[in-house]
Protein backbone atom coordinates (compact mmCIF):
# COMPACT_ATOMS: atom_id res chain seq x y z
CA UNK A 1 0.00 0.00 0.00
CA UNK A 2 1.49 3.29 -1.07
CA UNK A 3 1.64 6.29 1.15
CA UNK A 4 2.38 9.80 0.03
CA UNK A 5 2.40 13.40 1.12
CA UNK A 6 2.12 13.99 4.81
CA UNK A 7 0.82 10.49 5.41
CA UNK A 8 1.02 9.30 8.95
CA UNK A 9 -0.61 6.01 9.70
CA UNK A 10 -1.38 4.71 13.10
CA UNK A 11 -3.76 2.07 14.28
CA UNK A 12 -5.91 2.91 17.25
CA UNK A 13 -8.19 0.78 19.32
CA UNK A 14 -11.87 0.92 18.65
CA UNK A 15 -13.49 4.19 19.60
CA UNK A 16 -10.41 6.38 19.41
CA UNK A 17 -10.64 9.24 17.01
CA UNK A 18 -7.84 9.24 14.54
CA UNK A 19 -6.40 12.68 14.07
CA UNK A 20 -3.87 14.11 11.73
CA UNK A 21 -5.48 12.76 8.56
CA UNK A 22 -4.47 15.53 6.21
CA UNK A 23 -4.70 13.73 2.94
CA UNK A 24 -7.13 11.31 1.32
CA UNK A 25 -4.15 9.04 0.69
CA UNK A 26 -3.64 8.76 4.42
CA UNK A 27 -7.18 7.54 4.80
CA UNK A 28 -6.78 4.99 2.01
CA UNK A 29 -3.73 3.67 3.81
CA UNK A 30 -5.67 3.46 7.02
CA UNK A 31 -8.24 1.31 5.28
CA UNK A 32 -5.59 -1.31 4.69
CA UNK A 33 -4.86 -1.51 8.40
CA UNK A 34 -8.35 -1.85 9.69
CA UNK A 35 -11.72 -2.96 8.55
CA UNK A 36 -13.88 -0.08 9.57
CA UNK A 37 -13.41 3.37 8.25
CA UNK A 38 -15.92 6.18 8.32
CA UNK A 39 -14.69 8.57 5.68
CA UNK A 40 -11.55 10.35 4.71
CA UNK A 41 -10.47 12.51 7.58
CA UNK A 42 -12.67 10.98 10.27
CA UNK A 43 -11.78 7.40 11.01
CA UNK A 44 -12.61 4.80 13.57
CA UNK A 45 -10.13 1.97 13.20
CA UNK A 46 -10.62 -1.49 14.62
CA UNK A 47 -7.28 -3.10 15.27
CA UNK A 48 -8.66 -6.50 14.37
CA UNK A 49 -7.69 -6.10 10.79
CA UNK A 50 -9.38 -7.54 7.82
CA UNK A 51 -7.06 -6.10 5.26
CA UNK A 52 -8.45 -8.14 2.42
CA UNK A 53 -11.97 -6.94 2.87
CA UNK A 54 -10.80 -3.44 3.67
CA UNK A 55 -8.71 -3.40 0.52
CA UNK A 56 -11.61 -4.71 -1.54
CA UNK A 57 -13.89 -2.13 0.02
CA UNK A 58 -11.37 0.57 -0.71
CA UNK A 59 -10.93 -0.53 -4.28
CA UNK A 60 -14.66 -0.67 -4.80
CA UNK A 61 -14.99 2.68 -3.14
CA UNK A 62 -12.20 4.15 -5.26
CA UNK A 63 -13.91 2.95 -8.41
CA UNK A 64 -17.24 4.31 -7.27
CA UNK A 65 -16.01 7.49 -5.53
CA UNK A 66 -18.19 10.27 -6.86
CA UNK A 67 -16.91 13.66 -7.89
CA UNK A 68 -17.15 16.36 -5.21
CA UNK A 69 -20.85 16.91 -4.73
CA UNK A 70 -21.29 19.59 -2.14
CA UNK A 71 -23.62 22.18 -3.56
CA UNK A 72 -23.10 25.89 -3.13
CA UNK A 73 -25.64 26.22 -0.32
CA UNK A 74 -24.04 23.46 1.69
CA UNK A 75 -20.58 24.84 1.00
CA UNK A 76 -21.63 28.16 2.49
CA UNK A 77 -23.20 26.46 5.50
CA UNK A 78 -20.06 24.38 6.06
CA UNK A 79 -17.93 27.51 5.87
CA UNK A 80 -20.08 29.13 8.54
CA UNK A 81 -20.02 26.02 10.71
CA UNK A 82 -16.23 26.05 10.56
CA UNK A 83 -16.42 29.54 12.00
CA UNK A 84 -18.44 28.15 14.91
CA UNK A 85 -21.96 28.95 13.68
CA UNK A 86 -24.21 26.35 15.32
CA UNK A 87 -27.34 27.61 13.60
CA UNK A 88 -25.69 26.95 10.27
CA UNK A 89 -24.93 23.41 11.46
CA UNK A 90 -28.57 22.81 12.35
CA UNK A 91 -29.54 23.94 8.86
CA UNK A 92 -26.88 21.72 7.33
CA UNK A 93 -28.03 18.58 9.16
CA UNK A 94 -31.83 19.06 9.15
CA UNK A 95 -32.41 17.65 5.64
CA UNK A 96 -30.64 14.44 6.68
CA UNK A 97 -32.17 13.85 10.10
CA UNK A 98 -34.19 10.88 8.94
CA UNK A 99 -31.23 9.43 7.08
CA UNK A 100 -29.09 9.66 10.22
CA UNK A 101 -31.76 8.04 12.38
CA UNK A 102 -32.58 5.23 9.99
CA UNK A 103 -28.93 4.49 9.32
CA UNK A 104 -28.36 4.06 13.06
CA UNK A 105 -31.63 2.15 13.37
CA UNK A 106 -30.56 -0.28 10.67
CA UNK A 107 -27.62 -1.28 12.85
CA UNK A 108 -29.17 -1.12 16.32
CA UNK A 109 -32.71 -2.28 15.61
CA UNK A 110 -34.35 -0.25 18.38
CA UNK A 111 -35.44 3.39 18.51
CA UNK A 112 -33.83 4.42 21.80
CA UNK A 113 -30.34 3.22 20.93
CA UNK A 114 -30.65 4.58 17.40
CA UNK A 115 -31.59 8.01 18.71
CA UNK A 116 -28.64 7.99 21.12
CA UNK A 117 -26.27 7.05 18.31
CA UNK A 118 -27.77 9.72 16.05
CA UNK A 119 -27.16 12.39 18.69
CA UNK A 120 -23.55 11.24 19.07
CA UNK A 121 -23.12 11.27 15.32
CA UNK A 122 -24.22 14.87 14.87
CA UNK A 123 -22.03 15.91 17.78
CA UNK A 124 -19.03 14.19 16.20
CA UNK A 125 -19.83 15.76 12.83
CA UNK A 126 -19.93 19.21 14.38
CA UNK A 127 -16.69 18.70 16.29
CA UNK A 128 -14.86 17.40 13.23
CA UNK A 129 -16.40 19.48 10.46
CA UNK A 130 -12.89 20.66 9.54
CA UNK A 131 -12.12 17.15 8.37
CA UNK A 132 -14.91 16.99 5.82
CA UNK A 133 -13.15 17.62 2.53
CA UNK A 134 -16.05 17.49 0.09
CA UNK A 135 -14.86 14.38 -1.73
CA UNK A 136 -18.26 12.85 -1.10
CA UNK A 137 -21.64 14.34 -0.39
CA UNK A 138 -22.06 15.78 3.08
CA UNK A 139 -24.99 13.41 3.58
CA UNK A 140 -22.79 10.40 2.81
CA UNK A 141 -20.16 11.59 5.28
CA UNK A 142 -22.74 12.26 7.96
CA UNK A 143 -24.47 8.91 7.52
CA UNK A 144 -21.13 7.11 7.61
CA UNK A 145 -20.52 8.66 11.02
CA UNK A 146 -23.97 7.54 12.16
CA UNK A 147 -23.36 3.98 10.97
CA UNK A 148 -20.07 3.81 12.82
CA UNK A 149 -21.45 5.34 16.00
CA UNK A 150 -24.19 2.73 15.90
CA UNK A 151 -21.72 -0.08 15.32
CA UNK A 152 -19.56 1.07 18.21
CA UNK A 153 -22.61 1.24 20.46
CA UNK A 154 -23.66 -2.24 19.41
CA UNK A 155 -20.20 -3.59 20.01
CA UNK A 156 -19.94 -1.95 23.43
CA UNK A 157 -23.41 -2.62 24.81
CA UNK A 158 -24.67 -5.71 23.04
CA UNK A 159 -21.68 -7.88 22.37
CA UNK A 160 -23.84 -10.98 21.98
CA UNK A 161 -25.67 -9.36 19.10
CA UNK A 162 -22.62 -8.00 17.38
CA UNK A 163 -22.04 -9.52 13.99
CA UNK A 164 -18.41 -10.10 13.16
CA UNK A 165 -17.17 -7.51 10.71
CA UNK A 166 -15.51 -10.25 8.73
CA UNK A 167 -18.84 -11.99 8.36
CA UNK A 168 -20.64 -8.81 7.51
CA UNK A 169 -18.28 -7.94 4.68
CA UNK A 170 -18.00 -11.43 3.21
CA UNK A 171 -20.16 -12.03 0.18
CA UNK A 172 -22.78 -14.65 0.67
CA UNK A 173 -22.60 -17.66 -1.58
CA UNK A 174 -25.59 -19.35 -3.09
CA UNK A 175 -28.96 -18.18 -4.26
CA UNK A 176 -32.00 -17.14 -2.27
CA UNK A 177 -35.19 -18.82 -3.43
CA UNK A 178 -38.28 -16.60 -3.04
CA UNK A 179 -41.40 -18.27 -1.66
CA UNK A 180 -43.91 -19.37 -4.22
CA UNK A 181 -47.05 -17.27 -4.02
CA UNK A 182 -48.75 -17.61 -7.33
CA UNK A 183 -51.54 -15.19 -6.58
CA UNK A 184 -50.19 -11.70 -5.91
CA UNK A 185 -52.37 -8.70 -5.35
CA UNK A 186 -50.76 -5.33 -5.27
CA UNK A 187 -51.01 -3.42 -2.03
CA UNK A 188 -51.92 0.16 -2.86
CA UNK A 189 -49.95 2.97 -1.30
CA UNK A 190 -53.19 4.12 0.38
CA UNK A 191 -53.08 0.98 2.49
CA UNK A 192 -50.09 2.48 4.33
CA UNK A 193 -52.67 4.38 6.33
CA UNK A 194 -53.37 1.05 7.98
CA UNK A 195 -51.35 0.85 11.18
CA UNK A 196 -51.23 -2.93 10.80
CA UNK A 197 -49.48 -2.71 7.45
CA UNK A 198 -46.90 -0.25 8.72
CA UNK A 199 -46.27 -2.50 11.72
CA UNK A 200 -45.90 -5.49 9.45
CA UNK A 201 -43.36 -3.62 7.33
CA UNK A 202 -41.40 -2.54 10.42
CA UNK A 203 -41.43 -6.08 11.75
CA UNK A 204 -40.28 -7.45 8.42
CA UNK A 205 -37.45 -4.93 8.28
CA UNK A 206 -36.37 -5.75 11.82
CA UNK A 207 -36.29 -9.45 10.93
CA UNK A 208 -33.66 -8.97 8.24
CA UNK A 209 -30.03 -9.75 8.96
CA UNK A 210 -28.17 -6.50 9.67
CA UNK A 211 -26.08 -6.66 6.49
CA UNK A 212 -29.24 -6.79 4.36
CA UNK A 213 -31.18 -4.32 6.46
CA UNK A 214 -28.45 -1.68 6.24
CA UNK A 215 -28.32 -1.81 2.46
CA UNK A 216 -32.11 -1.77 2.14
CA UNK A 217 -32.43 1.21 4.48
CA UNK A 218 -29.85 3.29 2.64
CA UNK A 219 -30.89 2.36 -0.88
CA UNK A 220 -34.65 1.88 -0.76
CA UNK A 221 -35.71 4.00 2.20
CA UNK A 222 -33.16 6.82 2.02
CA UNK A 223 -32.79 6.60 -1.77
CA UNK A 224 -28.99 6.62 -1.72
CA UNK A 225 -27.44 5.62 -5.01
CA UNK A 226 -25.59 2.32 -5.22
CA UNK A 227 -22.31 4.25 -5.19
CA UNK A 228 -23.29 6.23 -2.10
CA UNK A 229 -24.50 3.09 -0.35
CA UNK A 230 -21.27 1.30 -1.22
CA UNK A 231 -19.16 4.17 0.02
CA UNK A 232 -21.13 4.56 3.24
CA UNK A 233 -20.91 0.89 4.14
CA UNK A 234 -17.44 0.18 2.77
CA UNK A 235 -18.71 -2.32 0.22
CA UNK A 236 -18.26 -2.85 -3.48
CA UNK A 237 -21.09 -1.89 -5.79
CA UNK A 238 -21.58 -5.54 -6.61
CA UNK A 239 -21.96 -6.44 -2.93
CA UNK A 240 -24.56 -3.68 -2.55
CA UNK A 241 -26.56 -5.01 -5.48
CA UNK A 242 -26.39 -8.59 -4.21
CA UNK A 243 -27.44 -7.68 -0.68
CA UNK A 244 -30.17 -5.37 -1.95
CA UNK A 245 -31.57 -8.18 -4.06
CA UNK A 246 -31.62 -10.61 -1.14
CA UNK A 247 -33.05 -8.00 1.23
CA UNK A 248 -35.92 -7.23 -1.12
CA UNK A 249 -36.82 -10.87 -1.67
CA UNK A 250 -36.73 -11.51 2.05
CA UNK A 251 -39.00 -8.52 2.69
CA UNK A 252 -41.43 -9.82 0.11
CA UNK A 253 -41.46 -13.24 1.73
CA UNK A 254 -41.83 -11.80 5.23
CA UNK A 255 -44.88 -9.79 4.17
CA UNK A 256 -46.55 -12.21 1.82
CA UNK A 257 -48.72 -14.08 4.34
CA UNK A 258 -50.68 -10.89 4.82
CA UNK A 259 -51.44 -10.47 1.15
CA UNK A 260 -54.36 -11.86 -0.87
CA UNK A 261 -56.33 -8.67 -0.72
CA UNK A 262 -56.45 -8.40 3.07
CA UNK A 263 -54.86 -4.97 2.99
CA UNK A 264 -57.01 -3.74 0.16
CA UNK A 265 -60.23 -4.75 1.88
CA UNK A 266 -59.11 -2.94 5.02
CA UNK A 267 -59.26 -6.00 7.21
CA UNK A 268 -56.64 -6.69 9.80
CA UNK A 269 -53.66 -8.75 8.81
CA UNK A 270 -54.81 -12.32 8.72
CA UNK A 271 -53.15 -15.41 7.54
CA UNK A 272 -55.23 -16.54 4.62
CA UNK A 273 -52.85 -19.12 3.30
CA UNK A 274 -51.82 -22.31 5.08
CA UNK A 275 -48.12 -21.39 5.23
CA UNK B 1 -34.77 -10.58 -32.41
CA UNK B 2 -34.84 -14.21 -31.36
CA UNK B 3 -35.31 -14.44 -27.62
CA UNK B 4 -33.42 -17.22 -25.86
CA UNK B 5 -35.28 -18.91 -23.04
CA UNK B 6 -34.27 -18.24 -19.47
CA UNK B 7 -34.81 -20.36 -16.38
CA UNK B 8 -36.78 -19.30 -13.30
CA UNK B 9 -33.57 -19.49 -11.25
CA UNK B 10 -31.83 -17.04 -13.54
CA UNK B 11 -34.88 -14.77 -13.46
CA UNK B 12 -34.97 -14.73 -9.66
CA UNK B 13 -31.28 -13.80 -9.56
CA UNK B 14 -31.95 -10.77 -11.73
CA UNK B 15 -35.31 -9.59 -10.36
CA UNK B 16 -33.86 -6.68 -8.41
CA UNK B 17 -31.62 -5.63 -11.31
CA UNK B 18 -34.60 -5.84 -13.65
CA UNK B 19 -36.66 -3.54 -11.41
CA UNK B 20 -33.82 -1.02 -11.35
CA UNK B 21 -33.24 -1.14 -15.10
CA UNK B 22 -29.74 -2.52 -14.64
CA UNK B 23 -30.06 -5.41 -17.10
CA UNK B 24 -28.95 -5.20 -20.71
CA UNK B 25 -31.58 -5.14 -23.47
CA UNK B 26 -31.08 -8.78 -24.41
CA UNK B 27 -31.55 -10.02 -20.84
CA UNK B 28 -34.51 -7.69 -20.39
CA UNK B 29 -36.19 -9.17 -23.45
CA UNK B 30 -35.59 -12.71 -22.21
CA UNK B 31 -36.99 -11.91 -18.80
CA UNK B 32 -40.04 -10.14 -20.22
CA UNK B 33 -40.76 -13.13 -22.41
CA UNK B 34 -40.45 -15.37 -19.35
CA UNK B 35 -42.81 -13.22 -17.25
CA UNK B 36 -45.40 -13.48 -19.99
CA UNK B 37 -45.59 -17.25 -19.55
CA UNK B 38 -44.55 -17.88 -15.95
CA UNK B 39 -47.09 -16.71 -13.36
CA UNK B 40 -44.85 -17.66 -10.42
CA UNK B 41 -41.99 -15.45 -11.55
CA UNK B 42 -44.42 -12.69 -12.44
CA UNK B 43 -45.73 -12.92 -8.87
CA UNK B 44 -42.19 -12.60 -7.50
CA UNK B 45 -41.56 -9.60 -9.75
CA UNK B 46 -44.81 -7.88 -8.85
CA UNK B 47 -44.45 -8.59 -5.15
CA UNK B 48 -40.87 -7.39 -4.98
CA UNK B 49 -41.73 -4.25 -6.90
CA UNK B 50 -44.68 -3.62 -4.62
CA UNK B 51 -42.53 -3.97 -1.51
CA UNK B 52 -39.93 -1.57 -2.91
CA UNK B 53 -42.64 0.99 -3.61
CA UNK B 54 -44.15 0.64 -0.15
CA UNK B 55 -40.93 0.99 1.83
CA UNK B 56 -39.82 3.95 -0.25
CA UNK B 57 -42.96 5.85 0.70
CA UNK B 58 -42.28 8.51 3.32
CA UNK B 59 -45.18 7.48 5.52
CA UNK B 60 -44.03 3.91 6.02
CA UNK B 61 -41.35 4.51 8.61
CA UNK B 62 -41.07 7.47 10.88
CA UNK B 63 -38.66 8.87 13.44
CA UNK B 64 -39.75 8.85 17.10
CA UNK B 65 -41.88 11.75 18.31
CA UNK B 66 -39.68 14.67 19.36
CA UNK B 67 -36.60 13.25 17.63
CA UNK B 68 -35.84 16.49 15.78
CA UNK B 69 -35.96 18.54 18.96
CA UNK B 70 -33.62 16.16 20.77
CA UNK B 71 -31.15 15.52 17.95
CA UNK B 72 -28.87 18.42 18.77
CA UNK B 73 -29.18 18.13 22.56
CA UNK B 74 -25.56 17.10 22.96
CA UNK B 75 -24.39 20.29 21.22
CA UNK B 76 -26.23 22.59 23.59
Amino acid sequence: MKTAGKAKTTTFKSGHLLKGAESPVVSETMRSLGDEVVAPGLSYIVTRGSAGSARAAMQGSRTLMPQPQVDATEQELIRRVREGDKEAFYGLVRPYERAVFFAARSVLNNDADAEEAAQEAVLKAFMHIEEFRGESKFSTWLVQIAINEARMKLRKEHRELYESLDESTADEQGDYWPKDFADWREIPIEALQLKELREALSKALASLEPKYRQVLVLRDIQQFSVAETAETLGLSGEAVRTRLHRARLRMRDALAPGFDGAWIRGRGWEKVRPW
Amino acid sequence: MRVIEISCVEVWREISNFLEGWVDPELRARMEAHFAVCSNCKAVLDGTGNVVKLIADGQTFDVPAGFSERLFSKLR
